[in-house]
């Protein structure tokens, strides 16, 4: 048996302590908000939020991920300044790269409040969208970025 | 019975409920289970299967067409909610099943494709909603007792000249008993307050929060997972395999051979998995393992030295040839491409003695529920295909081989339970079905004025459509149109020219990519021009715009990018700046990129200027996304896409040796949309082919070098530097 924390909620799988964690996400547990792009650690669709930091679920044995706090898209509040800047922006097209591009946006603005267009791309150089839709990625980021910042200063 | 079943015949029994009590402008057709005789009883008289109106004034649009981010699921249902004059926030998408009342009106079996969703189906859909509108106006207008030509409809409510109102959901019941109007007026497009307007899309919340369901998302109780081995080379069979090893694999239920492989089926997707890996085959690997695109390259150039079949002749191009001052000629490749959607393929299949459901997203529900049922040896009518999200198509899920499918129904018939078909994004990548590789070869007659008088084009390539269902359509006297198009109807005004193909047969499954014969011919196309242009010392756009004098839609978005890009104006050190223009899929589109190569030979692309005339807009901001991403995934393909071949087997494997284009390489893109009130065109598509020759002609202006060669390495950069 497996203990995992996702999204505040424990759960006790039974599954290989190999299996990445993203399987287990997706299969046992029901949440298919986190994708399969690669399976390789090098795409980003998979990424999920590991103790606050973004991490790609493909490439943690779920043995490793005991312990630790997990937060998948389906556990970021549906009012969260990056969701809806994702809204407000439009900038989901045919979706599939869309809540791991979430996952690092969010992760990025708790570290960085204020990014740069570099610091952007920096921290989003791993997450591929075969859709193209960075350059509303970019503003989307900006944009919650000083919704953020407001609710900050109420 | 799964819980996917059981949610159809939910909205089955709600639409069943519905048929005595609200207004279901599609009868019970969607969720029916007899959709053929449905479809044939609203034959002829389509528009009622794609509105609901339901008593809370809740209003569900079915869509025929597969969404996969084109946003097809927001563009169509604008068109009906136009018509229908409804509350736009009210408004929800269900995918329609297969039948032939959801059909494609043109290709007249149910597809998504050729970027013809919103041109194909303009006229249907404001019909279906103007009937509708009709029938709602004339349950008013009954109520009251007054002239329906009193009433007008607004906003889900139908409102009398004496200012009452009735809104939509209180007159389901009565508009239901209205008799079907045989004509409707159409609004005068002038009026529309929706369409041409820019909206959010429908989709975008259920993608936001992670619930949107795509097929890789698809869960049935009792479901197993399944991964195939397939041959390393393309049309490899399997001689013999030894499974013990694999079925050890925790997880592993059961190992079966089925055409195109082995498939090993488990619990879950890493069982499958690693039992594949713990698979012994030995494959007889067929008449094409010893096939490499270096050499496929190789003999492509020297049959472009040849003359292929006549797609198109004017003039005499030999004698103006002769007569030329100025000569140049030049050989272009392209290589094979991936679609590498972000979703990898799957199906899911059901299978029963007496049916089979099918959760896939697909392009081609028609073709594919056929495939299936030939397999499963079921009616076309027993097999239902319910279309999810698509994470992504540009073709790859169109396939008229059904491919996927049928490779998921050949496993559920051995394993008869409900089993997901999972690709690894290996196996997605090395599945075949590419844009095929291409070879050109160009040569053109400049006058000593510097006007092009003689322009010669031979392509050569494998045929897309050979062996399909759309052979006799579209290969007319040897020439696949699909391998032509974008040269053969060269836009300028050049008098004497010739274009002609040669279609080899190689067992490397090819398939439309996103702008299919586009995605080269613009390339070859554009760059050639611009070659014409540079030995006239001419600037490349005043020589476009003269040879476009008769090509109003061409110039006008070539004049619009150009003066948005500041053409002719200087650029900071180290930039370059290149143009292009095409025509595909009914849009004009023209694209100035500004690049800079650093001394490694890396090409990076800071701005793309793009104009498009598309003729009357649904949605413009989708159209701006469309091209933004049209853009990029032109980018990954011109500098960094290709699918190489060595001794028959795929090279590449996942995203680190076929990249795509990452964020750090997004160029700032500029859309401006020139209003028209000409015939819509498509807007999935266009995006891509103008720029790769936009970037490459921007490279030339920098560097003097020409890349005839795509992708633009570094390698191939240096290389064309150093001449
Ligand atoms: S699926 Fe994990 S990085 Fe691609
Ligand atoms: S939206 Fe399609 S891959 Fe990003």
């Amino acid at each position: 048996m497996i203990a995992l924390s996702v999204n505040g909620k424990l759960y006790q799988v039974e599954v290989p302590p190999d299996v990445p964690l993203l399987w287990v996400l997706r299969e046992q547990l029901k949440l298919t908000g986190t994708k399969f792009g690669c399976g390789a650690g090098l795409c980003g669709a998979c990424t999920v939020h590991v103790d606050g930091k973004a991490e790609r679920s493909c490439q943690i044995p779920v043995k490793d991920a005991q312990g630790k706090k997990i937060t998948t898209i389906e556990g970021l509040a549906g009012n969260h300044p990056v969701k809806k800047a994702w809204l407000t922006e439009e900038v989901s097209q045919c979706g599939w790269c869309q809540p791991g591009q979430i996952m690092a946006a969010t992760a990025l603005l708790k570290e960085n409040p204020r990014p740069t267009d570099g610091e952007i791309d920096n921290a989003m150089v791993d997450n591929l969208c075969r859709c193209g839709t960075y350059q509303r990625i970019r503003r989307a980021i900006h944009t919650a970025a000083q919704e953020a910042g407001k609710g900050g200063k109420k | 019975m799964s819980e996917f079943i059981m949610l159809s015949r939910r909205d089955f029994l709600k639409t069943g409920a519905l048929v005595g009590g609200g207004l279901i402008l599609g009868f019970y057709l969607p969720f029916a289970d007899s959709d053929s005789c449905a479809a044939e009883q609203t034959k002829g008289f389509a528009p009622n299967a794609f509105i609901r109106v339901d008593h809370d004034g809740g209003i569900t649009f079915i869509v025929n067409k597969s969404e996969m981010g084109q946003g097809v699921y927001t563009s169509l249902p604008m068109l009906i909610a136009e018509e229908l004059e409804c509350d736009w926030r009210k408004v929800t998408v269900e995918a329609s099943p297969v039948a032939a009342v959801y059909d494609h009106t043109v290709f007249g079996s149910m597809v998504t494709g050729g970027s013809t969703s919103v041109w194909s189906e303009w006229e249907r859909l404001s019909k279906a909603g103007a009937t509708a509108r009709e029938m709602l106006i004339a349950a008013a207008a009954k109520t009251w007792r007054v002239e329906p030509a009193s009433c007008h409809a607004d906003n889900s409510r139908v409102i009398h000249a004496s200012g009452k109102a009735l809104a939509y959901g209180e007159l389901v019941d009565k508009a239901a008993k209205m008799p079907i109007p045989k004509d409707v007026q159409l609004k005068n497009p002038d009026t529309y307050k929706i369409v041409g307007t820019p909206r959010h899309r429908l989709d975008s919340p259920a993608k936001v929060n992670g619930t949107a369901q795509f097929g890789l998302d698809t869960r049935l109780p009792g479901m197993l997972t399944a991964v195939v081995a397939r041959s390393p080379v393309f049309g490899g069979k399997v001689v013999s395999y030894k499974a013990d090893r694999a079925k050890a694999v925790p997880g592993v239920k059961q190992v079966v051979q089925v055409p195109s492989g082995v498939a090993v089926v488990a619990k879950s997707f890493w069982g499958a998995k690693k039992g594949r890996e713990a698979l012994d085959i030995s494959w007889d690997e067929g008449e094409w393992a010893k096939l490499s695109t270096p050499d496929m390259h190789r003999d492509y150039a020297g049959l472009a030295k040849t003359p292929g079949l006549i797609a198109r002749k004017a003039g005499d191009p030999e004698q103006a040839y002769a007569l030329a001052t100025h000569k140049i000629s030049a050989e272009y490749h392209v290589p094979y491409l991936a679609h590498a959607a972000m979703e990898p393929l799957n199906c899911t299949v059901d299978l029963r003695g007496d049916g089979c459901d099918i959760w896939t997203g697909s392009q081609m529900q028609t073709g594919d529920r056929n495939a299936a049922a030939r397999i499963a040896g079921l009616k076309p009518e027993q097999v239902k295909i319910h279309t999810t999200f698509l994470g992504g198509g540009f073709g790859r899920r169109a396939n008229p081989h059904s491919d996927f499918v049928i490779e998921a129904v050949e496993v559920a018939k051995v394993v008869r339970k409900p089993v997901k078909v999972v690709w690894t994004r290996e196996d997605d990548m090395r599945g075949g079905y590419y844009r095929p590789i291409w070879s050109d070869r160009l040569t053109a007659g400049l006058d000593g004025n510097g006007n092009l008088i003689a322009w010669w084009h031979t392509i050569v390539g494998q045929s897309i459509i050979a062996g399909t269902p759309f052979e006799a359509a579209m290969i007319k006297n040897g020439i696949d149109g699909a391998s032509v198009e974008g040269a053969q109807d060269i836009p300028y005004a050049i008098p004497h020219l010739l274009v002609d193909l040669h279609s080899p047969q190689i067992g490397v499954p090819v398939l439309w990519w996103r702008s299919v014969g586009h995605s080269h011919t613009a390339f070859v196309v554009e760059s050639f021009l611009d070659e014409a242009a540079h030995v006239t010392g001419k600037d490349p756009y005043e020589f476009r715009r003269v040879l476009l004098v008769e090509k109003p839609r061409h110039r006008g978005v070539l004049e619009l990018a150009a003066q948005k890009a500041g053409w002719g104006s200087t650029l900071p050190a180290g930039r370059g700046r290149g143009i292009a223009v095409h025509e595909s899929f009914g849009s004009f589109i023209a694209q100035v990129a500004e690049v800079s190569v650093t001394p490694e030979g890396v090409v990076r692309v800071h701005r793309v200027v793009c104009a498009i005339d598309c003729g009357r807009t649904v949605n413009p901001d989708t159209i701006a996304a469309q091209m933004q991403s049209g853009i990029a995934f032109g980018l990954s393909a011109a500098l960094h896409g290709a699918i190489t071949l060595k001794n028959g087997r795929v090279e590449q494997s996942n995203f680190h040796d076929y990249p795509l284009l990452r964020m750090n390489e997004m160029p700032q893109v500029e859309v401006h949309i020139v209003p028209s009130k000409e015939k819509p065109g498509g807007v999935g598509e266009p995006g891509v082919p103008p720029i790769a020759p936009a970037v490459a002609n921007a490279v030339f202006a920098l560097t003097g070098a020409r890349l005839r060669t795509l992708p633009m390495t570094p390698e191939t950069v240096l290389k064309a530097m150093k001449g």
